[in-house]
């Protein structure tokens, strides 16, 4: 049988500065009918880019080749808009990564469902709304009726996801290709998201996803296809990919995802891998760098909440944080696990002193925190600091790197030669040279930001650092990287962390104890090995469950 | 790689696209230019014309253009391009001024009620409610028939009715900035709210001010033009553009040049300032002129 997309030596380049850039160099695609393929790879490597060529979508300015660039049969090669328009919806659906932004706000569910079946006035369905109605019940989407006269904004993170997957196959194209589905979901969600894929894939669906988490693909696909810097670097079955990886960059995406396993070890590789795949370690003896040993000192309490209860929207409000009590000791790392909504990043914030609980106490170094004067804070704060999870927002975009760092350093009065002298170490302690002294935020890539926002928050040895979610916006392999800095740095200041992340795999890698939280509520806490081996609460269980594994 | 031979090749390249845009452009090109004249006549009036604008004589009244008097002499006789030349210090000069107060002013109060909640910040956003229910002119002729007519009262009224548009725009920016990403950081490293505000809030909140105070220059000039026509100017003899127009008002069947070439300066000058104005705020804004 003819396989359903075939692509030969596809080249896209963007012009930049008068020649053209390339960004995929040379790959060659194929996907059979009834296939699940996945293309891996880190931003900027050529995938997001390479699927929508599929589609025509690759922008007015791309110059896309090909030696052979057929789908079902067809050279689509010289197509024109027009020619596309007739494949896209019909032959090939696309789900974007984020479902808030894809839909249009202004129109119903059902509406966009209408348009996305295609049609119009003579030609309109007759049964548009039985139609769309079973479309929503065939991704799961409990309750249609009462969601096809919904706005978007109306429908949860999820729902939403799984309205835009309606709106891809309202005409049952032959292949479905989803950039990054799950990516902004939490890990529940994403779950769900890739449960109803799978289920899709069973019932015949042709899969084209696009992923920078190879445990995600993993569940799913028949074969990966890992790219790097636009070039296909791995290709094979999945399983094969998993166990016996040849490439290096393989086996450096499979060990930035955080597990079990990795616990103490560093996620990410020293030094950048060989260049080629001769390296014969097979995986399960594949060389783990251990990290370094913490010093915890449980008699020293850094932080401690007791009963933090806070309320929005007055007396008669909802919850955010509700009976919530937890300590730090002096060089522990604790984490605080839960959804959005959970109540996790407003706990963050009461103990930043940035919010003010309702009831319940927060101490500091066993001196009152909470409930006491700004003035009396201020001097401080030096000793605590922030690593939130947008790191361009919270720099300030007029200020170059140096001014960012140095900025911490204003209430521990280090000026002058001392200060210049701290943040180069710092940024030298995250692998950022002194060339980043004078470069400006939004020239940085996501991950140097990150390592920016975390040699800030180390530059005046503060005693406890807060985390809020600061790798959920990161590739898996930046995320290593970055997670590798904070325990390296944590372990070797000694300094206690408190890491907040929906992301479990990543608590458990990073922290001693967790804690888990639902509703503003904790619902389960204890040491990280023992909640993981054996969680009590059947929410904690939901969630180890939703962690994707590497198979 | 040195970061810095980069970011200076970088300069030139952008350097030369500005200069490659600039002629690409002739209405911004033409705009630019007429601008230089305009800021001569304000700087050095007598650079352009030798002749006073305030010397009549009246053997000369009512000549039409020549090489002698290129826009003609009118009808005391004075030199119509001296006058339009040196009118244009005076445009200028009002335009400039009143816009200082409006921006100044706006600027404060804006920045106040973006950062005090509840009772200061409403009312203040109401009071710029008030004055912002008036059309411009109106409130400016209302304040000048408190204050009677002339230059500075002219300036002030203007500015006054100026403050709303800056305070608006002030007051919004604070607000966001207010609660942005890097305020909030910065409070965590206990900064106390003064340096926050000079440091963080301020160079933001107040980023937009120069461009819309280009912008309004451009309808302060017409403004002033068309309250010293009414005589809440500069009084006669001044060569003030609106009150040249007023008094050619008589004279336009018999001498077309006494009103036409004062009409043709503000146009001039205003269209150019509103041109300048209009490209900077979208290359601010990165959005591309039309």
């Amino acid at each position: 049988m003819k396989p359903l997309v075939q692509i030969r030596d596809l080249t896209i380049g963007f012009p930049q500065d008068g020649s053209v850039t390339p960004v995929v160099r040379g790959i060659d695609l194929t996907i059979h009918m009834g296939e699940t393929v996945a293309l891996v790879g880190e931003s900027g490597s050529g995938k997001s880019v390479t699927a929508r060529s599929l589609i025509g979508l690759s922008g007015a300015e791309a110059s896309v080749g090909a030696g052979r660039f057929e789908i079902d049969g067809q050279s689509v090669l010289g197509f024109r808009e027009r020619d596309w328009r007739r494949l896209r919806g019909d032959k090939i659906g696309f789900v974007l990564q984020d479902a808030l932004v894809s839909l249009d706000p202004l129109r119903r569910i059902s509406q966009q469902l209408t348009d996305a079946a295609g049609g119009s006035g003579f030609f309109r369905r007759q049964n548009a709304a039985r139609d769309n109605r079973a479309l929503l019940q065939s991704v799961g989407i409990p309750d249609p009726d009462r969601r096809l006269a919904q706005y978007p904004h109306q429908l949860s993170g999820g729902l939403r996801q799984r309205a835009l997957i309606a709106t891809a196959i309202a005409r049952s194209p032959s292949l479905l290709i989803a950039d990054e589905p799950t990516t902004a979901l939490d890990a529940t969600v994403q779950k769900q998201i890739l449960d109803l894929l799978a289920e899709r894939s069973k019932a015949g669906q042709t899969l084209l996803l696009i992923s920078h988490d190879l445990a995600v693909v993993s569940r799913l696909a028949d074969r990966v296809l890992v790219m790097r810097q636009g070039r296909i670097v791995e290709e094979g079955p999945t399983r094969t990919i998993l166990t016996a990886p040849e490439h290096p960059y393989t086996r450096q995406l499979l060990d930035a995802v955080p597990s079990v396993r990795s616990r103490g070890f560093r996620l990410s590789a020293g030094s950048e891998p060989e260049a080629n795949g001769s390296v014969e370690a097979r995986p399960a003896e594949r060389l783990r760098i251990p990290l370094p040993p913490k010093r915890i000192d449980e008699t020293s309490l850094v932080l401690s909440a007791s009963h933090l209860v806070k309320r929005y929207g007055g007396a008669s409000g909802t919850f955010a944080v509700n009976d919530v009590s937890f300590h730090l000791a002096a060089g522990e790392a604790l984490g605080i696990v839960g959804e959005s909504g959970s109540g996790k990043t407003t706990v963050a914030k009461i103990v930043l002193g940035l919010v003010e609980p309702d009831s319940g106490t927060v101490q500091i170094d066993g001196e009152a925190w909470s409930h006491v004067g700004e003035a009396q804070r201020r001097s401080r704060r030096a000793s605590m600091q922030l690593i939130a999870q947008d790191a361009l927002s919270s720099f300030d975009p007029r200020y170059t790197v140096e001014q960012i760092v140095g900025e911490s350093l204003d209430t521990v009065g280090m000026f002058g030669e001392a200060r210049r002298q701290r943040v180069g170490e710092v940024l030298d302690a995250v692998r950022l040279g002194p060339s980043f002294l004078k470069r400006y935020p939004r020239d940085l890539s996501g991950g140097q930001r990150q390592r920016v926002a975390i040699a800030r928050a180390f530059a005046p040895r503060p005693r406890l650092l807060v985390a809020d979610e600061p790798v959920s916006a990161l590739d898996v392999s930046v995320q290593a990287q970055v997670l590798d800095l904070l325990a390296e740095l944590q372990a070797a200041s000694g300094t206690s962390l408190l890491f907040i992340s929906h992301d479990l795999g990543v608590v458990n890698h990073l922290t001693d104890r967790v804690l888990v939280m639902k509703d503003g509520r904790v619902v389960e806490t204890g040491q990280v090995e023992q909640v993981f081996a054996s969680p009590h609460h059947s929410y904690t269980r939901a969630l180890l469950d939703a962690v994707p594994v590497l198979a | 790689m040195s970061a810095v031979p980069t970011t200076l090749a970088r300069r030139g390249v952008r350097f030369r696209r500005a200069l490659h845009g600039l002629l690409a452009r002739p209405g911004l090109w033409l705009a630019s230019l007429f601008l230089l004249f305009v800021a001569v006549a304000t700087l050095w009036p007598g650079l352009l014309s030798s002749a006073d604008p305030l010397a009549a004589d009246p053997l000369q009244a009512q000549l039409p253009p020549s090489a002698e008097h290129w826009f003609g002499t009118d009808h005391l006789g004075r030199d119509v391009f001296s006058r339009v030349a040196h009118g244009a210090r005076y445009s200028i000069l009002i335009g400039v001024s009143a816009v200082a107060i409006g921006s100044i002013v706006g600027s404060a109060l804006g920045l106040l009620a973006g950062l005090s909640r509840g009772l200061v910040d409403e009312a203040i956003s109401r009071f710029l409610d008030v004055v912002s229910s008036f059309p411009d002119l109106l409130l400016a002729l209302v304040l000048i028939s408190f204050t009677g007519p002339g230059t500075l009262n002219l300036i002030f009224a203007l500015g006054v009715a100026f403050v709303p548009r800056f305070a608006r725009v002030v007051r919004a920016q604070t607000f966001v900035i207010a609660r942005s990403g890097y305020v909030e950081q910065a409070r965590t490293f206990g900064l106390t709210p003064t340096v926050l505000v000079l440091r963080h809030i301020l160079p933001h909140a107040l980023a937009q001010v120069p461009i819309l105070a280009t912008i309004g220059l451009g309808s302060a000039i017409i403004s002033a033009a068309g309250l010293s026509f009414l005589g809440m100017g500069p009084q006669p003899p001044a060569p003030e553009w609106g009150a040249m127009l007023a008094e050619a008002r008589n004279y336009l069947r018999v001498a077309w040049w006494i009103g036409v070439w004062p009409g043709v300066a503000i146009t001039l000058t205003v269209i150019s300032i509103s041109i300048l104005g209009r490209r900077w705020q979208a290359s601010f804004e990165g959005r591309r002129a039309r």
